[in-house]
């Protein structure tokens, strides 16, 4: 066990489960960099230098820098997948989808129900998301949602170095395609990190604070600021559930159904966009299940619907911040149910 | 490269299968007991049996919508094939897939595709895990000139070519993409276009099977001994419409009538072989019968198959809902 940051665990989980498994290689644009230059070679290890190191212990053979053609390699991930390989793409920033979500959604996604259960896709699409970064509308959103309304595809959203290295793990080792998706905000934030591999299982949610007046769910780094305002409103007499899914699909509709169940009231804290969003799913999924449990109207936490602003002070506004969750939970718990007529 | 009367017998037995195959499917689809859309491949057998017939089940190829063809000269069987077609659970993607998306892993075939160009990054893959895991195989993307002009695929030939794949694409150039003529939609040639991304074409006259087969024979060549990719030009025909009910306006008078008489890829190998003594013609039509019997059976016994059961619905992908 040590303290290690996001980026760190990505990387050793990452490192661990090529020395297991000769079959993995990774490949993405830059993820060593200066292929075929003459200056340093492993010159970037990734934009956000996640991949560093690597090549130096694995070569140019399984650690492959791509062209700048997103179609070309996700869908060579996809089709080396169905081959025996166990590729690792990163997509650098999820935005790009848009250029190669065809192997993603129309292929990779359908092979194994397509073809009656005959082939399997053990391929993870690595990708950065999410606004912070002053990049702008093409490099910070939270397309999440778009992936996880797709059959056949699992996506993973970790929140913590912890969870980074053991949803990763269990990423590679899934026999499905897993779009697994690094908050760009988290990869400095440090924790204690186990230094052996380890898995943490899909749609298994973690309660990352315990409490009986309010249930906040939250995904990926949302998770960390609802823990900040839970333990201020703990300060403040009132005790917040914090729900990290992990995955969005699965999801573990069980814990978040059984923690409404206790407290009755429920915040949903989401980066992404509000129309479709997992607020929206996850609203709908309580409202089917648990409506008699809820003692007031779920208050979803997100940004407006409108692309990232470039203009730091607007991008401040966008992203849900612990102060909008506090207030979220506070009007959870003054909410009075109307007379009945 | 030299072929045996084995090998010919096989050559033609397999192209007879994939017309009888398409002949029969275009009679049964106008019944309407045929699901969704079914692609003929009647008049380009020479192309799909003269590349497939040189590779093995470890090879492996990318088809299109028009895949049935690809499918037979890979080896897959016949009967999952049409029960598949038919909607069934004993069909080979248990009646989940259909026409457009029949596969068949164990035989190398990655699948045919309703994503027009959706094949090539997928051979990408498949070479790259032959060249890694060094198993010595190839990979062979079939596709149309209508997936020409797609993005993928050229993003493919640059991948293939400075990652050095054994991967070959065949660029099937029936003359049109849907209604669309690749003299129309094809800008510069498909030649040059191999030629921008440092690898070899051949040109290829796609109604003559051995016209086929050699050029197969040096790209594949090439792509066992690490020398990189090559592309195949084939120009051929579709004796049907872009899809079954297609009325096929856009066609000249009596364009396919005069194809089929005078360029056969099936009757021009026949002629080829019984003049030059390589088989006799009872071997041909022994074969033929052999074929008509077997596709006779397949029609039958995907007819009284039985469909999926509803438990199918929910099985070979994680459901949450």
């Amino acid at each position: 066990m040590s303290k290690k940051s996001y980026r760190a665990a990505i990387n050793e989980a990452l490192r661990q489960e090529m020395r297991r498994d000769p079959t993995i290689v990774l490949m993405g644009e830059d993820i060593a960099g200066g292929a075929g230059a003459p200056g340093e070679q492993d010159a970037w290890g990734g934009p956000l230098g996640v991949t560093k190191g690597l090549l130096a212990e694995f070569g140019r053979e399984r650690i492959l820098d791509t062209p700048l053609s997103e179609s070309a390699f996700i869908g060579a991930a996809a089709g080396a997948a169905a081959t025996g390989l166990r590729p690792v793409a990163e997509l650098m920033f999820v935005d790009f989808m848009g250029v190669c979500f065809d192997q993603i959604f129309n292929q990779a996604a359908k092979f194994r129900y397509m073809f009656g259960g005959r082939a399997r896709t053990p391929m993870v699409i690595r990708t950065m998301y999410g606004a912070g970064l002053r990049a702008a509308s093409q490099h910070s959103q939270s397309l999440y949602p778009i992936f996880t309304h797709i059959p056949g595809l699992k996506v993973a959203l970790p929140s913590s170095p912890y969870e980074a290295k053991g949803l990763l793990i269990a990423a590679i080792r899934d026999d499905d395609p897993v779009i697994f998706f690094e908050n760009k905000m988290l990869y400095d934030d440090e924790e204690e990190v186990p230094d052996e591999p380890y898995a943490i299982p899909f749609g298994e949610a973690n309660l990352t604070r315990e409490g009986d007046h309010a249930t906040i769910v939250a995904f990926g780094r949302m998770v960390k600021l609802a823990n900040a305002a839970a333990d201020r409103l703990e300060k403040a007499g009132i005790s917040c559930n914090v729900v990290d899914p992990r995955t969005t699909s699965p999801l573990d509709t069980g814990t978040i159904l059984e923690c409404v169940e206790d407290t009755g009231r429920l915040v949903i804290v989401d980066e992404a966009s509000p129309r479709c969003n997992m607020a929206a799913d996850i609203s709908a999924l309580v409202a089917q299940e648990a409506f008699g449990a809820l003692k007031a109207p779920i208050q979803m936490v997100c940004p407006p619907h409108v692309p990232v602003p470039f203009a730091p002070n607007l991008e401040d506004l966008y992203v849900p911040s612990a102060e909008r969750i506090e207030a979220a939970v506070r009007a959870v718990m003054a909410y009075k149910a109307r007379e009945a007529a | 490269m030299q072929m045996n009367r084995e090998d010919l017998l096989q050559a033609y037995r397999r192209m007879r299968t994939i017309r009888e195959f398409e002949e029969r499917l275009h009679l049964e689809f106008a019944t309407g007991e045929i699901p969704g859309f079914v692609h003929l491949y009647a008049g380009e057998e020479a192309c799909a049996v003269g590349i497939c017939m040189q590779l093995t089940d470890r090879d492996a190829i990318a088809s299109t919508h028009r895949g049935h063809g690809h499918c037979l000269a890979k080896g897959v069987e016949v009967a999952g094939m049409m029960n598949e077609i038919y909607g069934r659970k004993s069909g080979l993607c248990g009646g989940k897939g259909g026409s457009m998306h029949i596969a068949d892993l164990s035989k190398g075939m990655l699948g045919a595709n309703g994503i027009v160009g959706g094949g090539p990054p997928l051979i990408c893959g498949a070479a790259l895990t032959a060249k890694v895991l060094k198993t010595g195989a190839v990979a062979v993307a079939f596709f149309g000139d209508g997936a020409s002009n797609q993005g993928t695929t050229l993003e493919s030939l640059n991948l293939a070519s400075i990652w050095n794949l054994p991967a070959i694409f065949v660029c099937e150039d029936n003359g049109y993409a849907e209604s669309t003529s690749s003299a129309y939609s094809v800008g510069g040639s498909q030649a040059g276009r191999a030629a921008g991304f440092g690898m070899p074409c051949h040109e290829v006259d796609g109604f003559d099977f051995f016209a086929v087969h050699d050029a197969a024979a040096t790209a594949i060549a090439r792509a066992r001994a690490g020398e990189g990719p090559s592309m195949l030009h084939v120009r051929l025909s579709r004796y049907f419409g872009h899809f079954e009910g297609d009325a096929t306006t856009y066609r000249a008078p009596g364009e396919v009538e005069r194809l089929r008489a005078e360029r056969d890829c099936i009757a021009r190998f026949r002629k080829r072989v019984t003049e030059a003594a390589l088989l006799d013609d009872a071997d041909l039509d022994s074969a033929d019968e052999a074929v008509t019997g077997e596709i006779e059976h397949a029609v039958a016994d995907a007819k009284n198959a039985p469909l999926p059961s509803e438990a199918d619905l929910l099985t070979d992908v994680y459901v949450a809902y």
